[in-house]
Parts: C-alpha cells; sequence; structure tokens
C-alpha cells in the first residue's frame, strides 16, 4: 500500500538524486584536481556542461538506427529508477518492490547492453572497441556485486534491497567481518563499474586506453548530455548503495517521515566523505593495462565469495 | 565493573571474528601479489592483525601468558622480521622484483577451494572446543593452507619465506582459537625457531645467488653440474 509518507519519500528521493548526481561529480572532479596540484573547476561546472549540451544540436550519423537514438533515454530511464529503488534517504519506497538487488544488477546490465549496441550500432571501430571492453569489465563486474549484495542479504535474510538497509540500519551495532571484506569487494567493482581510475580515466580522450569515452564518441548534444547525466547518477547510485549497505546508521525508516529531514545532512556528509576519499583512491593509484583488469575484478570476486564463507562459517 | 561491560564484550568477541577475516584476506592479499617488498608490507600487517586477535582474547579470557604471547609476536612479526627481510632484499637487490607467476587468477581460484575445505574440515572440530575463538579455527587452518599453497606456487625464494613465516602466523592463530594459547615454553620455543630460521634462510638465499646469480629456487632441482 502507498501511503503519503512514502510517496513524498519516494519523490524526494528521485528529485535529490537527480539534482545532486552533478554535484557529486563536481565535488569528487575538484578535490581530484586540488590533490594532484591543478586548479579546480568549478563545483558547478557538471551543470554547466549539462545545461551547454542541452541547448546544442544533436548530430546523428546517417547510418545510425533507431537503436542509437534510443539508447540514452533507456540508460537514463535506468539509472533513474536505480536511484529510485537505493534507499538514500528513507527505506518506505513504493517503489522499492520493483526491483531487489538481484533485479538491480539486472538494470544496470540493461543499460550496458543498450549503450555497447548504440556504440557499434555506428559501426566506427572505437565504438566498437569500447563496447567490447566494456563488455569484458561488465561480465567480471557483475558476478562480484551479486556475491556482494548476497552476503548482505544473507545477513538480514532478504534480497530486497529497502528490507536488507531497514534491517541493517535499526538492529543494535554488530561487527560483521564478512560486510568489511563485502566492502572492499564493492569498492572494486564500484571503481570498476564507474569508469574510474585504476580501471578507466574518465578525464582523458587517449584512444588506446579509454573505455566508457570510446563508447559515447559519437553522440552529441541532448543525448549526450543524457548519457554524461546517467553516468553520474550512476555514480550517485553506487555511493549511495554502498553508503546504505556498510554505513547505514542514519536513514530513515518506515512510518518515521521526519527522520527524513536527519537523514538528508547526514546522508550528504556521508556522500561528501566518500567523494573525497573517491579522489583519493584516484590520485594515489595508476591506471592499469587492460589486461590487469580481469585480476583486479576476479580479487574483488574472490574477496566477496570470502565474505560469503566467512558469513556461513562465523554467522556474522 | 561498568554498566557497558557486556556490550564491548560482545563487541570484542566479534572484532576476534573480524581480526581472523584480516588474517585471511591477507593471506590471500599475498598470494596475489607480485612484489617483494608489498608482500613484506602484507606480511607485517599479518602479524599485526594476530597480534590484536591474540590481545582481545587474552583480555576476554583473562589470561595473562596470552599478553606476554602477543608482546613476542609484536616484538618478533611486526618489528624484527619485517626489518630483516628489508635488510635482507636490500643487500639481495631484490626490493623492486617482480615475481613471474603462473597466472593468479588460476591460484587463487585453487586458493577458494583451499578455504572451504578448510572451513569443512575445521568445523567439527570447533564444535567440540568451548574457546571463545573457537568458531575462526577454519580460518585459522585456511590461512596456513593457503599460506602453504603460497609456498608451492613461488619460485623464488623470498617470497617462499615470507610464505613459511605467514605459516607459522596461521599455525599461532590456530594454536590461540582453539586452545587459548600454546605454553609459555612451547611459544617461546617457536618463536626462537622462527627468528634463527630466517636467519639461516637467509645465508642460505646468499648461497643460492652466489652459485646460480639468481634466486630462482628452480635451479636446486638439478643435482650436477654438466
Amino acid at each position: 500500500m502507498i501511503t503519503l509518507s512514502g510517496f513524498v519519500s519516494q519523490l524526494l528521493e528521485i528529485i535529490l538524486a537527480l539534482a545532486l548526481a552533478p554535484l557529486l561529480t563536481g565535488w569528487v572532479n575538484q578535490w581530484r584536481a586540488w590533490l594532484q596540484n591543478r586548479s579546480a573547476p568549478s563545483l558547478l561546472q557538471p551543470y554547466r556542461v549539462l545545461h551547454k549540451l542541452f541547448n546544442k544540436e544533436s548530430v546523428v550519423a546517417e547510418s545510425a538506427s533507431p537503436i542509437f537514438r534510443i539508447a540514452p533515454y533507456i540508460v537514463f530511464g535506468c539509472m533513474t529508477l536505480v536511484c529510485a529503488i537505493a534507499p538514500t534517504l528513507s527505506t518506505d519506497l513504493p517503489l522499492a518492490p520493483a526491483a531487489d538487488t538481484i533485479a538491480l544488477v539486472g538494470l544496470f546490465a540493461l543499460a550496458r547492453v543498450f549503450i555497447s549496441l548504440a556504440a557499434m550500432d555506428i559501426g566506427t571501430s572505437f565504438g566498437t572497441l569500447g563496447a567490447r571492453r566494456e563488455m569484458l569489465i561488465g561480465f567480471l563486474a557483475e558476478p562480484a556485486l551479486l556475491m556482494v549484495l548476497f552476503s548482505a542479504s544473507l545477513i538480514t535474510q532478504s534480497t530486497s534491497l529497502a528490507n536488507i538497509v531497514e534491517t541493517l540500519a535499526h538492529q543494535p551495532f554488530a561487527i560483521y567481518p564478512s560486510l568489511v571484506v563485502a566492502g572492499v569487494a564493492f569498492t572494486f567493482v564500484a571503481l570498476a563499474e564507474n569508469a574510474r581510475v585504476p580501471v578507466d580515466n574518465p578525464a582523458t580522450h587517449l584512444e588506446l586506453t579509454m573505455i566508457h569515452e570510446a563508447l559515447i564518441l559519437e553522440y552529441s548534444g541532448r543525448h549526450l548530455a543524457l548519457i554524461e547525466w546517467a553516468a553520474a547518477l550512476k555514480l550517485f547510485a553506487y555511493s549511495c548503495i554502498g553508503l546504505a549497505l556498510f554505513f547505514p546508521w542514519g536513514i530513515a525508516g518506515a512510518g518515521t517521515p521526519l527522520a527524513m529531514l536527519v537523514a538528508m545532512p547526514v546522508l550528504l556528509a556521508k556522500l561528501a566523505i566518500g567523494g573525497v576519499l573517491l579522489a583519493l583512491i584516484e590520485t594515489i593509484n595508476a591506471k592499469m593495462r587492460l589486461f590487469r583488469v580481469p585480476e583486479f575484478l576476479a580479487t574483488a570476486f574472490l574477496l566477496a565469495v570470502i565474505a560469503l564463507l566467512v558469513h556461513v562459517l562465523l554467522g556474522a | 565493573m561498568f554498566f557497558w561491560e557486556p556490550e564491548v564484550n560482545t563487541l570484542l568477541t566479534q572484532s576476534i571474528n573480524l581480526f581472523a577475516t584480516g588474517l585471511l584476506v591477507l593471506a590471500f592479499a599475498m598470494i596475489a601479489q607480485r612484489r617483494i617488498l608489498t608482500l613484506i608490507h602484507l606480511f607485517t600487517l599479518q602479524g599485526a592483525s594476530l597480534v590484536a586477535a591474540t590481545l582481545v582474547v587474552a583480555y576476554l579470557t583473562d589470561q595473562h601468558h596470552l599478553y606476554y604471547s602477543a608482546a613476542i609476536t609484536f616484538a618478533l612479526k611486526v618489528v624484527l622480521i619485517p626489518i630483516l627481510l628489508h635488510r635482507l632484499i636490500d643487500r639481495l637487490n631484490v626490493r623492486w622484483d617482480v615475481e613471474t607467476l603462473l597466472n593468479i587468477p588460476t591460484t587463487m581460484l585453487i586458493g577458494i577451494v583451499l578455504v572451504i575445505f578448510a572451513f569443512n574440515l575445521a568445523a567439527p572440530i570447533a564444535v567440540l572446543s568451548n574457546s571463545i575463538a573457537r568458531g575462526t579455527l577454519g580460518i585459522a587452518l585456511a590461512s596456513v593452507l593457503l599460506s602453504f599453497l603460497m609456498m608451492i606456487v613461488r619460485a623464488k625464494a623470498v617470497p617462499q619465506v615470507i610464505g613459511f613465516l605467514s605459516m607459522e602466523n596461521g599455525l599461532f592463530f590456530a594454536a590461540t582459537a582453539a586452545t587459548s594459547g600454546m605454553p609459555m615454553l612451547v611459544e617461546l620455543g617457536i618463536a626462537f625457531d622462527v627468528l634463527v630460521g630466517i636467519l639461516i634462510l637467509g645465508v642460505f638465499m646468499f648461497q643460492i645467488r652466489e652459485q646460480f646469480d639468481s634466486l630462482d629456487i628452480r635451479h636446486l632441482e638439478k643435482l650436477k653440474e654438466d
């Protein structure tokens, strides 16, 4: 049943995600620039880029099929839905039953399939190269992500993200070694999935190493704006899922809409710290060779499996 | 006696599990690591988590000899042996050596199988024990087996020695987990054995290198000069 407070919290969450996602990207970029001794771009730079792109004409190649045109909308839609399901402020979300954690991974996969199809659609070599690399990373990252989510599911006896977070947030504080290990694995996966430094460099158009940039090379105008926004939303969603699973304190439960007033500043503080840590990781690590990426993600997968095994052994 | 003592004790009991998991993950990280210098850092960290686990067990069970053994472990495995290893790799000039290994992901998959095996093996034993950290016996056993694996798959001498030392970490933790520590005399004996062992192995490594101009122990497989 949809209650009014549930509806409000759902609406608030979606608006918050759409509005704050570019800000988080800007925050990470700013810190990265500071840590690397560069002069930082403005915090609002991602908004300016989006504004610029939305006002530009969208150029589409002659050979493009409809897939190329609809892919940005599908990707953007998937990421918005993911942000709506991930409990950022409250666990009282009417949309939460739409997808449990397994379907959540499926949503990420759907977006990936469409962006890869669109990249191959034009038939340029860069698009195909990017699509292949993206699928390579995707098929290695997905099982690891699933295993991470499963270890949280095992602890809370539920695969619904809202239920997991509700259970974790409102129980007496306990140390879960399995969640600690799963958290490390989740960080690995999040870095790979969001095209961050050890795997991909989001700030470069260097032909030989790019993955995400190669995928979207052919897009322009409002299509590119939607994809950039979706990328920001993806980073936001991953950050929020990670925070909700491993630092669930402060998220409002069902039936306490006023707790959202506390949840908002807590979320902002957690995201701010997380953004700085991400910038730090990106600064102190060098980008690895593409052929090392499978090893990196295999490590993430094995860590997640260890988390599951440790949970089975210790019951914690 | 404070009113929050029961909660703190619960958290401390849980933190034993955390340190044990740290021990296991670090054993895995050692298998995956190519650089010798990082390997030594990982070994130091593993020693530190062993010390932390021993201290917590000592506090919870109120056994004073465990404090001493934690102190010995700290002095040996966090301070003395890493320093010795650092000096060793400096003098052997293998500080930045990157070891060529057979396929790391395969090794790690074998490692996972070993972990499952160890967990299954330890489960019935842990039921019989009444020690506070009995659940972690499987983890200790898994760390021992993983260090074994590391000694088997490594081709160079220094990582093999580190594998040997990390195996000792696992054994030590198994003793703490299953029986709240060995008698003091045994512990002291093992500590000095390890110390003497690393000194002898250090000399041995210099000999290997002088003979073969490399630390690759595959050279030792040939018995005669041809």
